[in-house]
């Protein structure tokens, strides 16, 4: 088949790019210094990552004489679906950890809290009263 | 297994990324510092490992990898919600 070649260079592109937006979600979950940055790079470029791995599944399943392969849309969709859902559940869970510990509250947060009451470190702009619970 | 030539060694390259990934985010894991950042490290662990396995059935050329990959994004999606459960309300099912 003439076409060989140009898919097989295909293929090989989508899986070299695929893995190197997964090594760069990772890295940033490594190096980016607060929580909600480290969310940011795994759910974004690994997923996408996933998504270019599983499109040269699917050319090389395809190409293979046996039929079209499209059960790695199963995956795909699959993800894509469920990295919001995680990612939020996610930085709820981190919120809530952060107010349990007592440290500086989300911005929008800032608002509603007691003006009137003095903060226990500069920093802060929430009481340490037990009420952040 | 007869691949052609790109494919091989693009499989390899891939290979070897995907690990460091792997090996980067067992770091962040062990390291934390709160439970949502394990959470994090632990699902990016398992999105890394569905590619690691549909990249395994591309180089053996056997689409039977592609059922553990299916599961595998099933069930870590099922964890990740029960862990975030587990910091938020203190248990899974109440």
């Amino acid at each position: 088949m003439a076409l060989r070649p140009f898919v097989d260079w295909v293929i090989a592109a989508l899986l070299v790019v695929g893995a190197a937006f997964a090594l760069v979600g990772s890295i940033g979950l490594v190096r980016l210094p607060d929580f909600l940055s480290r969310l940011h790079g795994p759910t974004k470029a690994t997923t996408l990552g996933v998504g270019a791995t599983l499109a040269a599944s699917m050319l090389w399943f395809s190409t293979r004489g046996t039929g079209v392969s499209l059960h790695e849309l199963l995956v795909a969709g699959f993800l894509f679906l469920t990295a919001p859902a995680s990612a939020h559940l996610l930085a709820k869970a981190a919120r809530h950890v952060e107010r349990r510990d007592g440290g500086a509250p989300p911005p929008h947060d800032g608002a509603t809290v007691h003006e009137a009451k003095p903060t226990t470190a500069p920093g802060s702009r929430r009481p340490l009263d037990g009420t952040s619970r | 297994m007869n691949t052609p030539t790109p494919i091989t060694g693009a499989i390899v390259i891939a290979l070897a990324l995907l690990l460091t990934a792997i090996v980067l985010n067992v770091w962040r894991l062990l390291r934390g510092p709160t439970a949502p950042d394990r959470i994090v490290a632990l699902d990016t662990a398992q999105i890394n490992a569905i590619a690691l396995l549909v990249l395994l059935g591309i180089a053996r050329d056997s689409a039977l990898w592609f059922e553990a990959a299916l599961l595998l994004a099933l069930l870590g999606f099922i964890g990740t919600v029960a862990l975030c459960k587990a910091v938020l309300r203190g248990s899974v099912v109440e």
